[in-house]
């Protein structure tokens, strides 16, 4: 029998801030489709946190899914694989949906998706080889940010860490791709569970999940249950559902009580953090050897015909997808990379999903509404709500003044942007526009 | 694609229902049965009062946003809250210019002249109030007494005479029995002389429980203003229970603890500040009460903790989530390092 436990502490949920956005997850029970094989995919060469990737290919090459196009001698880097199989039409620069341009590599699928010869699963006894194999997976945290996951799982020697955290709280409002990955891969989850468990030797293992997705619990604790001893291993944690529930430091102080101070990793605290589609990724490529070259995205929001969860070739084109789930009911005023709390606005959907997306929302007019831009007046409410202790209106009123030593008084750089102070503002106020100029405020006066 | 356009803005994209203008509502209906209970003691005359204020503080907002050319905000209702609150803490028996003038101090020179809603340093109608006592002596301290129902022309017919506060606080030291108070029905009832809206207890209760529930104020200010001032009337009163209810009803404690120390604007934006900043509220009024020449001091006490916001918020930065001390060096490193 596996345990089943509480949160540790209910961290976001009592007194540590948070706010309590609507779940909207509109699309939880939509099982995840694969997506028709797309005419052509276009692959950034950086779809992670860390160093661009230099492609390997020239125009004309013929590829086949999973083969290497773009690596990296970085270490904080992650290749990037062919996801279709075809030829390699055009290499240079593209424009990313966040308005970046980098170097890509485009590609015209033969509609085959035929698999390159050399992929087999990898040989992995110890954690080195574990590094090694989940760097030449292409992995990087697919919960959204994209720190590639070897970074992650490379300890260095003077730490000890004793527990991996898998995130499964997915706090974001419409976004359900790690609730699918729940239910339909549950026995993925666990086996990457127990393999990381095996090579690092975690005292702890905890599977957080928010109270709002009861079925995901039961799941994955009947599959936990049926391993008998290896399960009993496993701790399953129930979260209090209150956004930012799943960033990295609330998950920890959940899960184990742990608090990371600011600037430091989970690490320090003796924590890994991955994401549950992460975690069964690993499973998945140490059987079958097949690299990072799909991932599931929720398409939903008001302006979407048909909200679906779809697994998509990684380089598809975002219209594409959009056309695939019925095109726009109405127009749309708002597209959405991500989760409607810290996600990207885009302002054009010809550019393609990268690794680390998880959703697309298209709003319509006046959803989400907009509120009007008023002046502060003091009330308090993003203070109570920030989970990182800040006065973010305080911060938002020095780096409109510059004052570099207000801004280090009240701590600007510890912010991670959640977006909780501003979804609570009453005045409507763009606080994380401001914290990010804050922190930029910050850098540069480090820089002189 | 070229031909729609798309917003692009920072995150979050949602947003949560409540706005500026919603919460003054808030305020404006919990201030309700004060206003209520006023026209109930004092006739229609409270209610013509409260008029000219609010519409006077309206009018002052428009008027000077226009010639400061500055955006119109008289629809966040923060100027009715302003005017409203100002008319609560005047005597029902005031000439309407001169609550009208108490209008135009509060939005003209407190809160406009210093960048309007949000940047003014001290709640606007309490110092409107205080200037109009200082410029209105008499006016200002003809307390009529709340009577049931209202003397049709109390103007000129109606009892006046001293607050429960002035002949306690004359007293307070050989405090016996309540002879010559009104009685503690009376006091919670609102029977008694007192501004218009601070002489009803239930209703100041009433609306300030509202407020706690709507999460428009948060208990710690009204709280440990009233508990300061409680812990140290039991002192002074030797332990007298009576006394200390009749310190806790009377005056404007309620009015004050609930809807005026709370101000967004003019009080602490953190826990830890908020509760030292209602701490000093009921210490600097209760010894005005005590020791003062003055029957009151909620007003006073309330101006005097807007002034220390600023430095009250410096010293109780909260610390960032996870914040480590910094470990002192040991002497032998500190001994390396000369």
């Amino acid at each position: 029998m596996s345990k089943h436990i509480d949160g540790v502490l209910h961290a976001a949920a009592k007194g540590r801030g948070g706010v309590g956005v609507k779940h909207n997850k509109n699309t939880a029970e939509t099982p995840v489709e694969r997506m028709p094989i797309p005419q052509r995919v276009v692959l950034p060469m950086q779809q992670h946190i860390g160093a661009p990737c230099v492609p390997t290919v020239k125009v004309g090459d013929t590829v086949a899914v999973g083969q290497v196009i773009g690596d990296s001698d970085k270490f904080v880097s992650a290749p990037i694989h062919a996801t279709v199989s075809g030829t390699v039409k055009a290499v240079g620069d593209v424009k990313l949906a966040n308005g970046l341009i980098t170097k890509g590599v485009t590609i015209e699928s033969d509609g085959e998706m035929r698999l390159f010869d050399g992929l087999e699963p990898p040989k992995v006894e110890t954690v080195k080889d574990l590094c090694t194999a989940v760097r030449a997976s292409g992995l990087v945290g697919l919960g959204g940010a994209g720190f590639p996951t070897h970074v992650k799982l490379s300890i260095p020697p003077d730490k000890h860490v004793d527990t991996l955290v898998v995130n499964a709280a997915e706090c974001e409002p419409y976004i359900t791709v790690d609730y699918r990955e729940i239910i339909e891969n549950t026995r993925d989850i666990m086996e990457g569970v127990y393999t990381l468990q095996r090579l690092f030797g975690f005292k702890n293992v905890v599977i957080a999940i928010e109270d709002n997705k009861p079925r995901a619990f039961k799941r994955m604790k009947e599959v936990a249950d049926m391993d008998n001893d290896r399960g009993d291993e496993v701790k399953l944690m129930v979260l209090k559902s209150k956004y930012p529930q799943g960033a990295e430091k609330m998950m920890v102080l959940s899960a184990t009580g742990r608090r990371v101070p600011p600037g430091k990793l989970p690490a320090d605290v003796g924590c890994v953090v991955m994401n549950v589609g992460s975690v069964a990724f690993v499973a998945r490529y140490l059987r079958t050897g097949k690299p990072l070259v799909s991932r599931s995205i929720t398409v939903d929001g008001s302006a979407i015909e048909h909200p679906n969860n779809l697994r998509v070739p990684i380089g598809t084109n975002i219209q594409d997808i959009i056309d695939y789930c019925g095109g726009f009911k109405t127009d749309p005023r708002k597209i959405i990379l991500g989760g409607p709390m810290m996600g990207l606005a885009v302002c054009d959907t010809q550019s393609p999903i990268c690794k680390q997306n998880n959703a697309i929302l298209a709003f319509a007019e006046g959803a989400p509404a907009v509120k009007r831009e008023r002046a502060c007046i003091r009330c308090g409410r993003c203070v109570e709500v920030c989970p990182m202790s800040l006065m973010p209106t305080l911060i938002e009123r020095e780096a409109r003044i510059k004052d570099v030593d207000g801004l280090k008084l009240h701590n600007a750089m510890v912010c991670m942007e959640c977006g909780s102070c501003a979804w609570a503002c009453p005045s409507g106020r763009p606080l994380v526009q401001y914290m990010r100029l804050a922190k930029q405020v910050l850098r540069e006066e480090g820089s002189k | 694609m070229s031909a729609k356009r798309l917003t692009v803005s920072a995150s979050p994209h949602v947003r949560s229902a409540e706005t500026t203008s919603g919460i003054m509502l808030d305020v404006i209906i919990a201030l309700v049965p004060a206003l209520a209970m006023s026209a109930v003691y004092f006739g229609l005359r409270a209610l013509v009062l409260a008029a000219t204020t609010v519409a006077t503080a309206v009018a002052a907002e428009y008027l000077s946003r226009l010639v400061m050319k500055r955006d119109n905000t008289i629809g966040d209702l923060s100027a009715v809250v302003t005017g409203l609150i100002l008319a609560l803490n005047l005597p029902a028996s005031l000439p309407l210019w001169m609550a009208a003038i108490g209008s135009v101090i509060a939005i003209v020179i407190v809160k406009q002249m210093f960048g309007g809603i949000g940047q003014n340093f001290v709640n606007p109608a309490i110092t409107a109030r205080i200037i109009l006592m200082f410029s209105f002596p008499a006016q200002m301290a003809n307390w009529v007494r709340a009577e049931f129902p209202a003397a049709p022309h109390y103007i000129t017919d109606a009892v006046t005479g001293a607050t429960p506060m002035a002949t306690l606080n004359q007293s307070w030291r050989d405090f016996a029995s309540a002879e010559g108070l009104p009685s503690l029905r009376e006091m919670l009832l609102g029977v008694h002389g007192g501004s218009m809206g601070e002489v009803c207890a239930i209703a100041l209760l009433a609306g300030g429980l509202y407020l706690l529930l709507r999460r428009v104020i948060s208990p710690i200010i009204p709280f440990s203003f009233i508990g300061t001032v409680a812990v140290i009337m039991l002192i002074a009163g030797k332990g007298n229970w009576q006394f200390l209810c009749y310190e806790l009803l009377g005056g404007g404690l309620l009015l004050g603890a609930f809807f005026m120390a709370t101000d967004y604007t003019t009080s602490p934006l953190g826990a830890k500040g908020r509760l030292i900043f209602g701490i000093g509220c009921g210490v600097i009024t209760a010894v005005i009460r005590l020791f003062g020449s003055l029957p009151e001091g909620v007003s006073f006490s309330i101006i005097l903790m807007n002034i220390l916001v600023p430095h009250i918020e410096r010293l109780t930065t909260p610390k960032p989530f996870g914040y480590e001390k910094p470990k002192k060096e040991s002497k032998e490193q500190e001994a390396a390092k000369a």
